[in-house]
């Protein structure tokens, strides 16, 4: 039964925050009709997979309600979601691949027969469930056996089985082959013909246009709009997606590039799955230089700055600084070549929560002349350079004895922007350096980066938001797939949407274009 | 952001107090149970090592190896190391300080010292070897630490037993220790020794380690965020391995000061719990050298209080262990909570903020 807005569950006001102080969801309002497939798109961090878990018990919110089949519910684990007849298959499989598939699915609800699990229930269970949807699996096969379409397969049907109404998809299709998707959408339009509702998330363009009826783009935490999806075309959802901030005050003055200071040759990784994460990578950074790198996030972004960093090894290729190789430099010895590096993951690696600002601020200088001498700290001098970096930076707190866990997220990152910035550095790699936080403290931020760039510096700037990199960049490549796929000198001419194409891989650019992003 | 300081503050004397009201509350109806008159078995648990000068030189005596092991797993915590070898270094280097002061002829002064260092550096072996396996194995330190403390236990029995039994003694010990090698007694009541300044020295010491130096700066950084250490620059595995050898330098050394101030000769027949009461004691303290003195003497009187109160009343030994550990448990619990509610209020201050800042 559905309330007379044919809704099926309406989540009103959602704002989640985790406990670092990042802001997932900010007071977002999500309905959904019951029968569609709903598309829920965005960026990676604009909030979507946060508000999901919130639906699925996961994660609690601040504030908000949610409303299924026209009366509120309140959801504090997946088994209350279940209950109610939500369910979610994540990205990454939760099965236990040495088991069969008949024993996976009856998790938590095996049947028994004189106190035993009865397995042959299960395997009965699982082909009523199988024949009913249409979506044929082997009961008898073990889980390790399986293809990864497969697998997804079982997942679905191990929420059927307990009859959810409501289907979450979390990205399903990034698992899967181009072939594999196509039978998986037609297993999700047969599921429709069931009258089962689905959430599908993703921020594959081409995807959402051919299965779902509606959608909701997320930016940045908020709710931008929720629309038919015949009414709009890629371009319209692409600009929905990555739209920009109206304010734009910052001007960029862009400087005559100097002598080339950073040099990535052929580099070439394979993460620990073997899959081949960046492919062929070249590209150079001069003095007084800012080049951009726009992408969907895990296009090989995080591993191309902590390989230049010296926090991963060098498998294939090479990196030059002022060049000389890296390769085999330590963390310390890159350091001391005058690189900084703010990372993208700030509370693991920006900073040490519990220790205080000062201390936060001496991580990669302590050892220094000035900050001590003969192994012993020099407080005094610590307290002062502290202070004059948290006036510097307008860092909001009472003191440099503040623990960092005590400031916003915003002041956080200030504090690791601090560091970064005040140990003049000749290469800054800043991954992600405003990601979550205030306005103010990005202009901020994006500021101090263009005066590091008249003063010198090569600066590789990797970020999600395409407002901050058409606005401070001097250069912008593209990266999808781990390649490059376009690089653009003239980022004041450059238009976002057609920035956007690229970056959702609807086109891309000669090898001759790319090439030029190397001198 | 000072008011929750002062809520912290206010709030973590209130646990305190509460904690161990509430322990003696439960103490006493366990007396209540066992004992005719409970009121006058749990003074003699509360006042009785203070009234007599042997009982309270008998707290500093206890007192003294514990601040040499709280110490030394202060500083291993605090660089999120739970190495449990500290059992292991006190032990074993007792041994090697015994072998040191029965054969090595030395003059006065120097002899001890000699003993101490071997002792020591005994330890660092010992504490050493969990955080090489841990850093280059990725073995895990708690297990290889418990495991070493019976390989220091072993090879002290068998060192006991064979060379340097002395088998006229009547019981497994060891010959006697040259007289130049032990520690000067200070006062003539008691069994206080020079090993208390050496045990102040090392509080002061590992407490200016921790805080002022580099090396200090390192291990706080590891221990809050080794990641955040590593993207820093810092050599995690070095400062790891560092730590812990320090940690067992100070348990074995605290070994040695033991043996040359307590005894004439060693009389261990098995590990003496000092490494693991050092482990209750850096809990206790928060990993802070500074209050590993407090702790040390909250420990002792405890442990006085409890021995006072089985020799004067008729409350039975066995009770009196639990009383013991009820009383040692809330306060370690009292910990616990207190870490606890420091993140619930600085969370709650963390989305204050956000609140104001986002909207």
């Amino acid at each position: 039964m559905e309330d007379d807005t044919g809704y099926v569950l309406s989540m009103n006001n959602i704002t989640k925050i985790y406990k670092d102080g990042f802001v997932a969801n900010k007071g977002i309002s999500f309905s959904v009709r019951k029968g569609d497939i709903h598309g829920l798109v965005g960026e990676n961090g604009a909030g979507k997979s946060t508000l999901m878990k919130v639906l699925f018990g996961i994660e609690h919110p601040e504030t908000g309600e949610i409303i299924y089949k026209g009366s509120p519910v309140s959801i504090n684990s997946p088994l209350d979601a279940l209950r109610l007849g939500i369910g979610m298959v994540h990205q990454h499989f939760k099965l236990v691949p040495s088991l069969t598939v008949a024993e996976n699915m009856v998790f938590g609800i095996e049947p028994t027969r004189l106190g035993l699990f009865d397995y042959k229930e299960a395997v009965r269970l699982t082909r009523q469930v199988s024949e009913k949807f249409g979506l044929d699996v082997d009961p008898n096969m073990k889980v390790r056996d399986l293809y990864v379409g497969q697998k997804q397969r079982v997942e679905i049907l191990k929420m059927l089985l307990r009859n959810v109404e409501v289907l979450i998809l979390d990205e399903p299709t990034a698992v899967l082959t181009p072939q594999e998707t196509q039978e998986l959408f037609k297993q999700l339009l047969n599921l429709k013909k069931h009258g089962i509702t689905i959430i599908f998330i993703s921020h594959k363009l081409d995807e959402i246009k051919q299965i779902c009826n509606r959608l909701t783009v997320l930016r940045n935490g908020c709710s931008i709009n929720t629309v038919d999806v015949d009414s709009v075309s890629k371009q319209d959802i692409s600009r929905m997606m990555i739209g920009r901030n109206a304010i734009n005050s910052i001007v960029n003055n862009h400087s005559k590039p100097g002598s080339t200071l950073l040099t990535v040759n052929h580099l070439n990784y394979y993460n620990h799955f073997g899959k081949k994460v960046i492919d062929d990578i070249s590209f150079s950074i001069r003095q007084r230089e800012i080049i951009g790198v726009a992408g969907i996030e895990g296009n090989g972004q995080r591993e191309i700055s902590e390989m230049i960093t010296g926090l991963d090894h060098i498998q294939n290729g090479s990196i030059s600084i002022d060049n000389i190789p890296i390769d085999n430099k330590s963390v310390r010895d890159i350091r001391e070549m005058h690189v900084s590096h703010i990372s993208e993951d700030r509370m693991t690696y920006g900073a040490s929560a519990d220790e205080s600002i000062a201390d936060n601020i001496i991580s990669d200088r302590f050892y220094k002349p000035g900050y001590s001498k003969a192994h012993i700290l020099n407080r005094k001098y610590i307290v002062t350079n502290t202070d004059a970096i948290i006036k510097n930076f307008e860092i909001k707190c009472d003191d440099g004895a503040a623990a960092v866990r005590t400031l916003s997220g915003g002041n956080i990152q200030k504090v690791v922007a601090a560091r970064e910035f005040s140990n003049d550095p000749a290469i800054l790699i800043a991954n992600q350096p405003t990601r979550g936080i205030d306005v103010g403290a990005s202009e901020l931020i994006r500021r101090k980066i263009l005066k590091l760039r008249d003063e010198g510096a090569a600066i590789l700037l990797i970020s999600a938001d395409i407002g901050e990199l058409l606005e401070i960049s001097d250069g912008i490549i593209v990266l999808c797939g781990g390649r490059i796929v376009a690089y653009f000198d003239d980022v004041d001419n450059l238009d976002e949407n057609e920035l956007g194409e690229y970056i959702l891989g609807l086109k891309s650019q000669t090898s001759q274009q790319i090439a030029r992003c190397c001198r | 952001m000072n008011e929750t300081k002062k809520i912290d503050v206010l709030f973590f004397i209130i646990r305190d107090v509460v904690a161990i009201g509430i322990a003696l509350i439960v103490s006493l109806a366990l007396i209540a149970s066992v004992s005719k008159d409970p009121l006058g078995s749990l003074t003699y648990f509360l006042i009785g090592p203070v009234q007599t000068v042997s009982r309270i030189g008998y707290i500093v005596e206890k007192m003294i190896p514990l601040m040499f092991t709280g110490v030394g797993v202060s500083l291993m915590f605090r660089c999120k190391q739970v190495n449990m070898g500290s059992e292991g270094a006190f032990y074993l280097g007792g041994v090697i300080c015994a072998a040191v002061a029965i054969n090595v002829k030395l003059p006065i002064v120097v002899h001890p010292i000699v003993c101490m260092l071997a002792a020591g550096m005994v330890g660092a072996l010992v504490c050493g070897a969990t955080a090489v396996m841990h850093t280059k194995f990725h073995s895990l330190t708690i297990v290889t630490s418990l495991m070493i403390n019976y390989i220091c236990l072993y090879l002290g029995q068998y060192l006991i037993g064979n060379p340097l039994w002395d088998t006229s003694a009547g019981f497994k010990a060891s010959f006697k220790y040259l007289e130049t090698a032990l520690l000067p007694k200070l006062f003539t009541q008691t069994n206080i020794h020079v090993g208390l300044f050496i045990a102040i020295a090392v509080v002061i010491g590992g407490h200016f380690l921790i805080e002022r130096s580099t090396l200090g700066y390192r291990i706080r950084t590891v221990g809050s965020n080794s990641k955040f250490a590593a993207y820093s620059g810092i050599n995690v595995n070095a400062t790891i391995i560092t730590c812990e050898m320090i940690g067992g330098f100070l348990a074995g050394l605290g070994g040695a000061v033991e043996q040359l101030g307590m005894y004439k000769r060693f009389e261990y027949s098995g590990l003496s719990g000092h490494g693991f009461d050092g482990v209750m004691i850096a809990v206790i303290a928060g990993n802070n050298p500074k209050y590993v003195p407090l702790a040390a003497l909250f420990l002792a009187y405890v442990r006085v209080g409890a021995e006072t109160m089985a020799r004067m009343s008729d409350v039975p030994s066995e009770v009196v262990a639990i009383v013991q550990s009820i009383i040692i448990m809330f306060v370690v619990a009292e910990r616990f909570l207190a870490g606890w509610k420091h993140k619930v209020i600085a969370r709650q201050s963390l989305k204050q903020l956000n609140e104001g800042e986002v909207k």
